[in-house]
């Protein structure tokens, strides 16, 4: 007896290509739609870069700019091009009135100006972006892990377990989210959190990524559980269950990979979501505290400079729509390549 | 070295004051004829102001914002007033209500003041010595935010303190009204009592008005306007009071314009657009930072700068770690570069580096500046050196400290220079800016443990003891309360006495108490319980129509005396 399929892939007039390329699982058929798009690999180039950067920050501001972008440094002096000049330069017509930090120079020193307090915007950007972005991927982290668990939970316990759950994200999701941030942000950052021997203070990194975690839980958990309940009815699920294999079993090894697609692809939204959250609560002095910096903190800074210096609110915030518009190509690319069904037509 | 007039005798003397009285008259005269003249050819129009937001209520026994005080300088009147002119003149007390200051009885306790016939309130009814004591009585019974700290001292008030309901200050103010005097009896003689009877606190109602907060309801006046309407969150209208007749051109002179709009709600950034196009008269904020080299060179004709008696401070926690040890208290002094500060607020035009409490040119203030790197009479640049070396001393290095500011530009600005510093001199600093609705209120109440604070004073009437009795006597700190102006939590007997002492010597010699309210204010400043950074000015930004701009340096820009056409 011969197998018809053998006979044809040892047919030696295929070429050799075909006949060597291995079966390829859902992941490698991911990549290869990922990397065959342009766009794809534009956001991905972008966002790459924007990370380095980021963390290049201690580098830049030590050896690049030579300031330390946390102290004020209002009666300093540079020298551009062989002269020295003033960092909070003083008005000097009319009636003299008001002072004005000095502008983007376009050299390694305050390449885009300083913000009102005499630091260098460039070094704080980049500060600020390491910030922004370690606040977005920890508290993506954070709402991914409670979303997964609660909308799992939710969607295959059913019964009890489901009203109980869905009722919390209801009363949740009933909060406008900005508000509820707003409002978290305003109680926890004037207060901190003790939570027996653990405080965590009002001005750390902590509360803005706990509390955008947990305030998008409900718009994760909500789809999770739907996709929950499709797979529970599915035809594989059933006939797991028909042949008697524990519940257990059934949720790591049907239903948590098949989740998890679906999980990956709101890495890249969140954490576009999150950034502006954060950036908007620290634009409202409720996020990142100072001496800390985020570009939500430049943009308040250069709010009051937005007359004479916008490069000091422009810069983070060109910086914030490359991060953001990158992540959500990112997110729409990794849908296409993991959930074909959900594409748009 | 003194002038000497040895040379005039009895009789040129004598013609030289009736040259002089005669020269008075003349002047007053021909005052008064340019005046009328002024006001035939610009009264009438409507002149539009602006604020970022309003300021409570319009209750003039319980506001205590300087935005209102402006307003209700045309619109009520006390016993007494603070005259209506600009420069200091405007620290001058004139009869308003009253015909004549009268002069003190019983050792300095007791004042007859007679009422003048004819005043007439926005509602028609004329004022009587009985609405006199009803106001003095319902100060009591709305329990302004002043009425123990400036009216206790009068008979009855502490009974009056204890239960307002049955507030009748009996023995204290007593109204005749057949004969058309009021009698004010205190328990002590006070220097400051007509400066007390000055402020809108003190203001003459009559006696319907409510016993409550007014709120947004308008109390009527004596004043050239009144109050239409108020909406907090859209406009305040001030129009003429129908019954006004102008009777004492120093304390409540006839205005020009027939109407005043006062509009909130507007940013800083719209209200100086809206001047610049003419559609707006004034802004009471400051013009933002950014707009100020603009406006300060395009519209220079239209902005005007005027000194304040104010100071802006960082008080320390004297009860709380790391302030509670002297030594990072005067670090913390020698530290700041005030120029810097002062280029915070938008330049050497606008404000002028202190280190003292009471301000320049004010009663009291004595040029001299200890926390400087070479102390003298004023501020020259800090001694970072000495700082450090003072906070090595004390041991607290590595602390964590919190700044709180306000959260607007300025005051977070500021807070965020000071926590720099901090960071400089060691410390693990952060700062924290709340809510301008609530900062000054929290950074007051010791349970919020507030280590070190942006804060501003501005004076309530012209005297020393508003900045360093009000800002630092032992009576001033409230542990646990949202009314504790001392918020240092600073109190030193010795200096109390020497300020009680000062209080007592003004009522005999004003010299001998300014010479120790200096003493006072050297003493404080000797333990630093705060960090004046500090003087401002005022920034008036008015539109190119608006015509006799007059700054009293009492009560600030004199609504009423400008002109719109």
């Amino acid at each position: 007896m011969t197998d018809a399929s053998n006979t044809v892939l040892n047919d030696p007039a295929l070429p050799t290509a075909v006949a060597a390329r291995p079966a390829s699982g859902p992941w490698q058929r991911s990549w290869r739609i990922l990397k065959r798009d342009r766009a794809t690999l534009l956001a991905a180039a972008v966002l790459i870069l924007i990370i380095l950067s980021s963390l290049a920050a201690p580098f830049y501001a030590r050896y690049v700019s030579g300031t330390d972008p946390f102290r004020s440094n209002l009666s300093a002096r540079i020298t551009i091009d062989g002269k020295r000049t003033k960092v909070m330069q003083a008005s000097t017509e009319g009636l003299g009135l008001g002072v004005t930090p000095i502008g983007p120079t376009w050299s390694a020193q305050y390449m885009l100006g300083a913000d009102t307090q005499g630091r260098d915007v460039a070094a704080r950007l980049l500060y600020g972006g390491r910030n922004s972005l370690l606040i977005a991927a920890s508290s993506t982290a954070i709402c991914l892990f409670f979303a997964a668990v609660v909308g799992i939970s939710a969607g295959f316990f059913g019964g009890v377990v489901d009203k109980v759950l869905s009722r919390i994200l209801d009363i949740l999701w009933a909060f406008p989210v900005y508000l509820l941030a707003i409002s978290l942000s305003i109680v926890f950052i004037s207060q901190g959190i003790v939570i027996g021997p653990v405080e965590i203070t009002g001005d750390s990194l902590l509360l803005p990524i706990f509390i955008i975690g947990i305030i998008y839980v409900p718009y994760v958990a909500r789809p999770v559980r739907g996709r929950v309940l499709s797979l529970k009815e599915s035809e594989f699920v059933l006939a797991a269950r028909g042949l008697g294999i524990p519940a257990w079993r059934i949720l790591v090894y049907d239903i948590l990979p098949n989740v998890s697609t679906m999980l990956i692809v709101f890495v890249p939204l969140m954490m576009g979501l999150n950034i502006i959250t954060e950036s908007s609560l620290s634009f409202l002095s409720i996020g990142v505290q100072a001496p800390d910096a985020s570009w939500g903190t430049i943009i308040q800074d250069g709010q009051t400079l937005l007359y004479t210096r916008p490069a000091v609110a422009l810069a983070p915030g060109i910086a914030i729509v490359l991060t953001v518009l990158s992540l959500n190509v990112l997110g729409d690319s990794l849908r296409d390549a993991l959930d074909p069904r959900t594409k748009l037509v | 070295m003194g002038l000497n007039f040895s040379f005039l005798t009895r009789k040129t003397g004598q013609l030289l004051a009736g040259v002089l009285l005669a020269q008075t008259a003349l002047c007053s005269a021909a005052l008064a004829e340019d005046r009328a003249e002024l006001m035939a050819k610009h009264r009438g129009g409507t002149m539009t102001l602006a604020a970022v937001s309003a300021a409570g209520t319009i209750d003039p026994m319980i506001n205590y914002t300087a935005q209102f005080w402006q307003i209700y300088q045309m619109t009520y009147d006390g016993l007494v007033k603070f005259k209506q002119a600009g420069g200091t003149d405007g620290f001058e007390i004139v009869p308003a209500i009253a015909e004549a200051i009268p002069q003190a009885e019983n050792d300095g306790k007791t004042y007859v003041f007679k009422i003048r016939k004819g005043i007439m309130f926005s509602n028609g009814k004329e004022v009587t010595p009985s609405d006199v004591l009803a106001s003095f009585q319902r100060i009591f019974k709305v329990k302004g935010p002043t009425t123990g700290s400036f009216y206790g001292g009068i008979v009855g008030a502490d009974k009056c303190i204890e239960t307002a309901e049955t507030c009748t200050l009996e023995g204290g103010v007593i109204a005749d009204d057949a004969a058309g005097t009021v009698t004010i009896n205190l328990t002590a003689p006070d220097a400051e009592f007509f400066s007390k009877l000055a402020v809108p606190h003190a203001s003459i109602l009559p006696a319907d008005a409510p016993l409550a907060d007014a709120g947004t309801t308008p109390i009527p006046g004596t004043g050239a306007y009144f109050f239409e309407s108020y909406n907090p969150n859209e406009q305040l209208v001030m129009k003429r009071n129908p019954h006004f007749k102008e009777w004492s051109v120093d304390a409540q002179p006839d205005g020009f314009a027939d109407e005043v709009i006062y509009k909130f709600g507007l940013t800083e950034e719209a209200a100086i657009n809206a001047i610049i196009n003419g559609q707006l008269d004034w802004l009471y904020d400051t013009p933002p930072a950014d707009r100020l080299p603009e406006i300060g060179s395009k519209y220079a004709s239209q902005i005007k700068i005027d000194p304040l008696a104010a100071l802006w401070y960082a008080p320390m926690n004297t009860n709380l770690a790391p302030f509670n040890d002297v030594r990072v208290r005067q670090a913390v002094n020698y530290a700041l570069d005030r120029d810097s500060l002062v280029g915070l607020f938008g330049g050497e035009v606008l404000a002028q580096p202190t280190c003292q409490i009471l301000p320049p040119d004010f009663p009291g203030h004595v040029d001299d500046c200890i926390y400087t790197k070479e102390p003298g009479p004023t501020w020259a640049e800090p001694d970072m050196e000495k700082a450090m070396q003072l906070v090595e001393e004390s041991g607290t290095k590595g602390q964590k400290v919190t700044v709180i500011a306000e959260d607007n530009a300025v005051a977070r600005g500021i807070g965020t220079y000071i926590q720099s510093v901090l960071s400089e001199l060691g410390y693990d600093a952060s700062m924290k800016a709340v809510s301008p609705n609530i900062q000054f209120t929290y950074i007051q109440n010791t349970n919020n443990n507030v280590q070190i604070s942006i804060s501003q004073w501005y004076m309530d009437y012209p005297a020393a003891s508003n900045f360093l009795n009000v800002l630092l006597s032992c009576a001033s700190f409230t542990p646990g309360s949202d009314s504790s102006v001392n918020m240092s939590g600073y109190c030193n007997k010795d200096l109390d006495a020497t300020m009680k002492d000062a209080m007592t010597l003004a009522l005999t010699d004003q010299n001998a108490a300014n010479a120790k309210w200096a003493e006072a204010d050297k003493g404080f400043m000797e333990q630093a319980p705060m960090a004046p950074l500090f003087t401002p000015k005022s920034v008036n930004f008015t539109s190119a129509r608006l015509g006799n701009y007059l700054f009293n340096k009492q009560n600030r820009w004199i609504i009423s005396q400008s002109w719109v056409q």
